[in-house]
């Protein structure tokens, strides 16, 4: 469950950030990401997955929030 | 010897590779890859930021030096206890350059060396009697620190010392910011992770101590220069450029930075990133606070200067719009007669370099405006992403070795036979008896500025005068001849 920092890159994209692992990855899509709630299982352009419960409202990017790895 | 193929630079790879032990191969493989600027990411060809071979040469340093020598030790007017035996500190006192305007010894304290000075009893009994006296000697000697960071070294963490107990009851006492950061030099695997830990060192102990303190004035045109080391004068060519355009620059971090200069950071409206691999966790941790986005920029060189005024430009109005290209035109005629006189001298000159940091990919661009050619580049503790960023500004097929060791390196030269190898002060001498031109990239051979136009002028002189030297035509012995 590590913690990620999420914030929007300069094309608009969210990137996905892990300090620990120095990780900065692209995310391609997010599974609930509408003017409600932002959540769900999110898939990065590497092709990993990772789950986070819905939150809503919708978080306020740059922001850190803890992942689950969904496989 | 004309540029490698593809197949060419796997096979020297391969060949460099062939003396080393069935498992130490493997791993070291892994290290080196011929470039594709194709790729989007690193971590498909290249494999970094790993615990060096045991056995091997390597290039890199310690926590300890990635967070006294490189983030916090700039900081001119807080005094830097390099806690712990007394080689550390002594070793490492003055080597970089960081220069900064001053009375050291009065209000700066840059090229001092403060020490704890460890003897057999500190390590048996601890440290923290003596830590919490030298606080004491310290403010009574130097009254106008303006704060005291305690950077520890490897026998604090091993022994278990309570340096934030101390600092918090000194810091009440004396009134002063006391930074405890824990740098033990074992920590990590290179000076990398000692980045992390001054950078969240300083956020926690320095960024929030003005939040609730509005009197501050800004401006639009605030921004602030993160990872600017000033070596040689680097972050003042660089600063004049921003000022020009009409920017206010706050702060200046850490080369001829101050205290608060660092307290004020989170009062600017966007920060500029020079060093990436050393800043980017405090950048991130302003953008995700404070909301001040960051954004990296690159003076090497008149293209990529112009490229990153303009790109910083963007992000504010159209006065500075205007006035970068304002700029840009100014110092035209100056970059112009730079590379009419040079490039001559240097087309065609092919370079390797080796260095740490934002500099195997930054410097590339400078080089290019002087027709020449970076054929071999690599970082001794480099990330992923930084080689991610460096994959598209080196040409195809050139070479990239991470966390060399000494023997590649050396093996690598001797068969890609560059004109000029650009590294450290360890590699120097090695390649110097080589009879190969050799620069010493990390505090610029004892030259610089390097940064903006100003730095491009005093570049440029060095690699002619470097490469051109009569004295490479006379390495042979009078009787080999």
């Amino acid at each position: 469950m590590p913690n990620v920092m999420i914030r929007k890159s300069e094309s608009g994209g969210l990137l996905f950030y892990v300090a620990k692992k120095d990780m900065e990855e692209t995310i391609a899509s997010v599974e609930t990401d509408t003017a409600a709630t932002w959540g769900g299982e999110v898939v990065l352009t590497d092709g990993s997955r990772w789950y986070i419960d819905p939150i809503s409202p919708p978080p306020v990017f740059p922001t850190t929030l803890r992942f689950k790895r969904a496989d | 010897m004309s540029a490698l193929t593809r197949e060419e630079t796997q096979a020297l790879i391969q060949e460099v590779l062939e003396v080393y032990p069935d498992k130490a191969k493997k791993d070291r493989a892994k290290h080196l890859a011929v470039n594709d600027p194709t790729l989007e990411q690193s971590k498909k060809c290249i494999t970094s930021n790993r615990k060096s071979l045991p056995g091997v040469m390597t290039i890199r340093g310690c926590s300890y030096a990635g967070s006294k020598g490189v983030v916090w030790g700039p900081i001119k007017d807080i005094v830097h206890i390099s806690h712990g035996p007394v080689g550390c500190g002594q070793y490492s006192r003055a080597g970089r350059r960081n220069y900064y305007v001053g009375m050291t010894g009065v209000n700066t304290f840059g090229t001092m060396n403060f020490t704890s000075d460890f003897q057999e009893k500190d390590i048996v009994f601890g440290g923290d009697k003596k830590l919490d006296k030298i606080i004491s000697e310290i403010d009574l000697l130097f009254p106008l620190a303006k704060g005291i960071s305690v950077q520890s070294e490897c026998p604090i963490g091993l022994i278990g010392d309570d340096i934030e107990a101390v600092s918090k009851k000194k810091a009440k006492e004396l009134k002063k910011p006391i930074i405890p950061v824990r740098c033990e030099g074992f920590r990590g695997v290179s000076q990398s992770l000692g980045h992390h830990i001054a950078n969240d060192s300083i956020r926690d102990w320095v960024i929030p101590n003005r939040d609730h303190d509005q009197s501050f004035v800004t401006t639009p045109y605030d921004v602030a220069i993160i990872g600017d080391y000033n070596i040689g004068g680097d972050a003042w060519s660089s600063r004049i450029l921003l000022e020009e355009m009409g920017l206010r620059v706050v702060a200046q971090w850490a080369g001829d930075g101050t205290l608060s200069e660092m307290e004020l950071t989170p009062k600017v409206k966007l920060s500029l990133i020079h060093c990436y691999r050393s800043v980017n966790y405090i950048a991130r941790h302003l953008e995700e606070q404070y909301g001040i986005p960051w954004m990296e920029y690159n003076f090497f060189g008149p293209t990529k200067i112009a490229e990153s005024l303009r790109a910083i430009a963007a992000r504010f109005d159209e006065t500075i719009q205007a006035n970068a290209e304002r700029v840009i035109a100014k110092y035209q005629a100056e970059y112009e007669a730079v590379v009419a006189k040079y490039r001559p001298r240097l087309e065609g000159k092919r370079v390797m370099l080796y260095v740490g940091g934002l500099r195997p990919r930054h410097i590339i661009g400078a080089y290019e405006d002087l027709g020449m050619e970076v054929v071999g580049t690599g970082y001794e503790f480099a990330h992923n992403d930084d080689y991610d960023r460096t994959l598209k500004d080196m040409g195809d097929s050139t070479l990239l070795y991470d966390d060399v060791t000494g023997y590649e390196l050396e093996a690598f030269v001797k068969r890609i036979k560059p004109d000029l190898v650009g590294s450290g002060i360890k590699e120097k001498y090695v390649f110097q008896k080589m009879g190969i031109p050799f620069r010493q990239m990390h505090s610029w051979d004892y030259s610089g500025p390097y940064h903006g136009y100003d730095g491009f002028a005093i570049f440029a002189r060095d690699m002619d005068m470097t490469i051109n030297n009569p004295c490479w035509k006379n390495m042979k012995a009078p009787w080999q001849k």
